[in-house]
């Protein structure tokens, strides 16, 4: 008997369990069933930086959140409306998040005495009342997939650890999910034991006809698929974006990638997806520490290849001395920052903007260097691309920020057309100079880049380093006028990028805006879904969203004298706004919030109409 | 003209291309600017009268160096250079070396450079065996910062930092590199053209990593540091791969294994020439290179000199390449092929 089906426009579902109970790989695979359903998706991962702490505590609960709908959406969501919560760790840390009427799950099974006293609850938030405000579906998942799992062949604790696929089966079926894609990779996952890919491919089966036949749920729900424009998609995150940018870039430069680490959080990933791209000759490097990381991309950088290493803010606070050289050696070098919350060590898997001015100013001396940070996960790819070319066109080491909410959080991804990438290629000297020695820092008169010649290339030889260069020389030199004439024209270098990048576009539909906020990086997704929500309700608003933090656009500053009022919000204490003060003596106000979780849109809304 | 760098010649078998240079090839345009007197001016002199023999073209060798006197080093080579910053060499080196293997790379430190602030870098390339060569000039100072203890100076060394002697027990560079796994590992004097140059050919044409590390007078900072060793020649300990250790002016002298595995001292007439330990710079254990490495934990009396181990592991550079090798052999990356890997899904027109 086929149960009757509810058509909704989005639905925000946010998994949360203990860190054993593999709610990332629920959520990952919700999310492949709900991209290739062509729902617009926004995921978000939330899990803590410990990787297993003690099972059912507070500290170990571990989140998944997806928003998906069938029109274009720019968040995972602020506020869920299905809460599946796998123990009462989770409930307790998840609950206020999800707004009364909504749909909680839970796994009855986990509400032990000694669960419930793990995560502080006195009395069982069940039957207590805690949850009466909820529709709340009562699902015994473990001693349900225990028994669908009889006869497997597998041990009773093995098959307790299928329940999230049983939990996974439920949704699917509740949300009219394809299935075929999670059983797949169910087989193939676990091809080397069968039993278990036979295990976990019973349980997610299970709870997909549970939902099927329970009594207790009685309606399904679809969404159709969002309106998007045509072509290839895949979904992808940040990270994943990164890395295939970082490919693309090699390829669009023709110079081979050589790409240097030391494994921290939250931009590890980088390094272990172009580990497997040897194939397009690139060379990853695993070092000894973060400054023989960002040292070793400056020597193959020397030699011509791409060199590039990634980090997240502690890292990059050792490399400054690195990239302060690379500065004075004029060479191409790209330093990716994948933001956290800090200072120190601070929360590794939560994200943060306060790198900001550590990038822009973090090293010794009068160093520019040119910033970039990527807005969307998917975005992530062409700012890798641009990045790469601004580096290698004006020889210079480049900053390119994305943050932990960027880097595992998850879109659709329109996949660009390989044909309409830009050329980046970068000519080397070669011709040696007819008389005289080779002259290292002769320029280029428009783009002030020096000529790079490589080892290798005969009459060529030359010497450069970190003591101050004689202009066009390249010679040691302590003289007073051509150190003045060296700093300024370092800085003149990269002020004029601004000529060789788009200008600053504003999103202001009626073109009379009062209040234009400004934002950068990760949180463009919640301003802009802010300022629609509001829009909805008749209020004006420009949006305009920086992806290069230096130089500026060449607009910037008609942009802001445009709008008597300017907001910016940053997840740091005001970083982008002090430097649009010292930049362009505006008034502008802040909104701030470092909770280690990306901007809700609802706050932001609220902030804008505070300005208004 | 046959010293110009592009035109190569071969050698006798007619296969492998040689360039023929001199020393004059080797120099720069640029004024040296070391201290009157200072060891750097030998050793300088030793390595550009020694390149031409490598038979490599110019553009084809890089030397990189970190911050210190001998950092300086670079500026003076006709070759290309990279004056870095302090410690970073090894790290900046093993970048080049790796993605550009058709380069000779060479890094020129210090005892403060390589032991000191740099010390992580020296151990890890050393361990992978990285093919590059190192030259660890060794001053037992600090001299471009004015005379401060360094990481090799005595225990007790009276200066301006350590007024009432320094605290710090120094490093032996010989044994820190053997404990790194190195796979070259040798000792030279500034001073004694010819020993160097033959521990250089040597280093050179070792596979990996090679460290060399060179006794240096700093005249103006630590006058006569090493005299003992270079002045007193009967108490160098030269090392020769095959033969019985053995020293002093008439070789009366000479080194046995002990018991415990540590070197002793003996006259050879007390314990007759066939207990003297006989030198195997092949050792794969590294035990007895590391063994006669303690004989003298700072130079001030009988001291080995030359190669202490000289074996053959696979080389980083080589195996990298190779796995990328590896890797196109299963097909050569492409593009679009990359960004259409995964799930895929197509929206058309509606």
């Amino acid at each position: 008997m086929a149960k009757p089906v509810e058509q909704l426009e989005r639905v925000i579902i946010r998994f949360a369990g203990d860190s054993g109970d593999g709610m990332q790989l629920t959520g990952g695979r919700f999310t492949s069933e709900t991209a290739l359903m062509g729902n617009d998706l926004s995921t978000l991962p939330d899990f803590p930086a410990e990787i297993r702490a003690p099972a059912g505590s507070l500290p170990g609960v571990s989140g998944f959140q997806i928003h998906f709908s069938d029109h274009d959406i720019l968040t995972p969501g602020d506020a869920p409306n299905v809460l599946v919560a796998m123990n009462p760790a989770a409930l307790r840390t998840n609950l206020n998040d999800l707004p009364p009427g909504g749909t909680l799950i839970v796994n009855t099974d986990a509400f032990t005495d000694r669960n419930l006293q793990k995560a502080g609850y006195t009395s069982n938030p069940l039957d207590d009342g805690t949850v009466d405000d909820y529709l709340v579906q009562r699902v015994p998942l473990t001693s349900l997939t225990q028994e669908a799992l009889k006869g497997v062949g597998i041990t009773s604790r093995e098959a307790e650890r299928s329940k999230n696929m049983f939990a996974l089966g439920l949704m699917s079926w509740l949300y009219t999910r394809p299935t075929e894609g999670t059983l797949a990779y169910i087989a193939k996952k676990f091809a080397k034991r069968p039993e278990i890919a036979e295990a976990n491919a019973r349980a997610f089966r299970a709870g997909y006809a549970f939902g099927e036949t329970s009594e207790g749920f009685a309606t399904q729900y679809e969404v159709a698929p969002a309106e998007m424009p045509p072509g290839t998609y895949r979904n992808i995150t940040g990270n994943q974006a990164l890395g295939l940018g970082l490919v693309a870039a090699s390829v669009q430069s023709k110079l081979p990638l050589f790409l240097s680490a030391y494994p921290i959080t939250p931009a590890s990933d980088v390094l272990h997806d172009l580990a497997r791209h040897k194939s397009f000759g690139v060379r990853t490097f695993q070092a000894e520490d973060e400054i023989a990381a960002v040292g070793a991309a400056l020597g193959a950088s020397f030699g011509g290849s791409l060199g590039v290493c990634t980090s997240s803010g502690p890292g990059i606070a050792l490399k400054q001395e690195t990239i302060g050289l690379a500065v004075a050696l004029e060479l191409p070098l790209l330093i990716l920052d994948i933001q956290r919350a800090g200072p120190s060590t601070g929360m590794p898997t939560k994200p943060e903007q306060a790198d900001l001015l550590m990038v822009m100013f973090g090293r010794n001396a009068e160093s520019p260097v040119p910033v970039i940070a990527a807005s969307t996960p998917g975005g992530c790819f062409d700012a890798a691309i641009e990045a790469t070319r601004i580096a290698l066109k004006y020889r210079t080491p480049v900053f390119l920020l994305s943050d932990a909410y960027l880097a595992n959080g998850s879109e659709p991804w329109l996949l660009p057309d390989v044909e309409s990438l830009p050329d980046i290629s970068v000519e080397f000297a070669t011709q040696p100079p007819v008389e005289g020695a080779f002259m290292p820092y002769l320029r280029d008169p428009d783009t002030l880049a020096r000529q790079w010649a490589i080892p290798g290339t005969p009459g060529l030889e030359h010497r450069i380093g970190g003591l101050e260069k004689e202009d066009v020389t390249g010679n040691v030199s302590y003289d007073p006028d051509n150190h003045d004439h060296m700093v300024r024209l370092r800085a003149r270098k990269v002020a004029g990028i601004a000529a060789d990048i788009p200008e600053l576009a504003v999103d202001d539909p009626d073109g009379d805006a009062e209040l234009l906020v400004l934002g950068w990086g990760g949180t463009y997704g919640p301003i802009q879904s802010a300022a629609r929500r509001i829009r909805r309700e008749g209020k004006k608003v420009a949006h305009a969203h920086l992806t290069h933090l230096n130089p500026f656009p060449r607009n910037t500053a008609a942009v802001l004298a445009h709008y008597p009022k300017v907001l910016i919000p940053e997840m740091n204490l005001g970083q982008l706004l002090k430097l649009v003060r010292a930049e362009f003596l505006v008034d502008a106000h802040g909104y701030n919030r470092v909770r280690g979780l990306p901007f809700r849109s609802d706050e932001l809304a609220e902030a804008m109409k505070a300005m208004l | 003209m046959s010293e110009h760098p592009g035109d190569k010649s071969t050698n006798g078998n007619g296969e492998q291309p040689l360039v023929q240079l001199t020393a004059k090839d080797f120099k720069s345009d640029q004024e040296v600017r070391w201290c009157p007197g200072c060891g750097d001016y030998a050793i300088l002199a030793a390595v550009q009268s020694f390149m031409p023999e490598l038979g490599i073209a110019r553009e084809r060798i890089v030397f990189v160096s970190g911050i210190g006197c001998a950092a300086r080093f670079p500026y003076y080579m006709q070759t290309y250079g990279l004056h870095s910053i302090h410690g970073r060499a090894p790290a900046i080196a093993t970048g080049l070396s790796t993605s550009r293997p058709d380069l000779s790379v060479w890094v020129v430190t210090g005892d403060g450079d390589a032991l000191s602030i740099g010390g992580n870098h020296l151990i890890h390339v050393l361990r992978r065996n990285v093919n590059v060569k190192i030259l660890l000039v060794n001053t037992q100072i600090y001299g471009l910062t004015k005379g401060q203890y360094s990481p090799t100076s005595p225990l007790g060394t009276k200066n301006k930092s350590t007024p009432m002697g320094s605290l710090d027990w120094p490093f032996n560079p010989v044994s820190i590199a053997l404990g790194a796994e190195a796979t070259f590992v040798a000792r030279s004097i500034d001073t004694d053209k010819k020993h160097l140059t033959e521990v250089l050919r040597r280093a050179a044409n070792h596979p990996g990593t090679a460290f060399v590390e060179i006794y240096q007078n700093c005249n103006v900072y630590n006058d006569g540091a090493f005299d003992a060793v270079k002045e007193q020649t009967e108490n160098q300990i030269r090392l020769e791969h095959g033969q019985p250790v053995r020293f002093g002016a008439e070789g009366e002298k000479g080194v046995v294994l002990r018991s415990d595995g540590a070197c002793e001292l003996v006259d050879v007439a007390t314990v007759g020439e066939e207990a003297l330990l006989i030198h195997d710079e092949h050792q794969q254990e590294g035990s007895l290179a590391f063994a006669l490495s303690r004989i003298s934990h700072t130079p001030h009396g009988p001291t080995p000199i030359g190669i202490f181990r000289d074996v053959e592991r696979p080389v980083y550079d080589q195996l990298m390449a190779e796995q990328l090798e590896t890797a196109k052999a299963e097909g050569a990356g492409e593009l679009a092929g990359l960004l259409n890997s995964g799930d895929t899904w197509q929206i058309t027109k509606g």
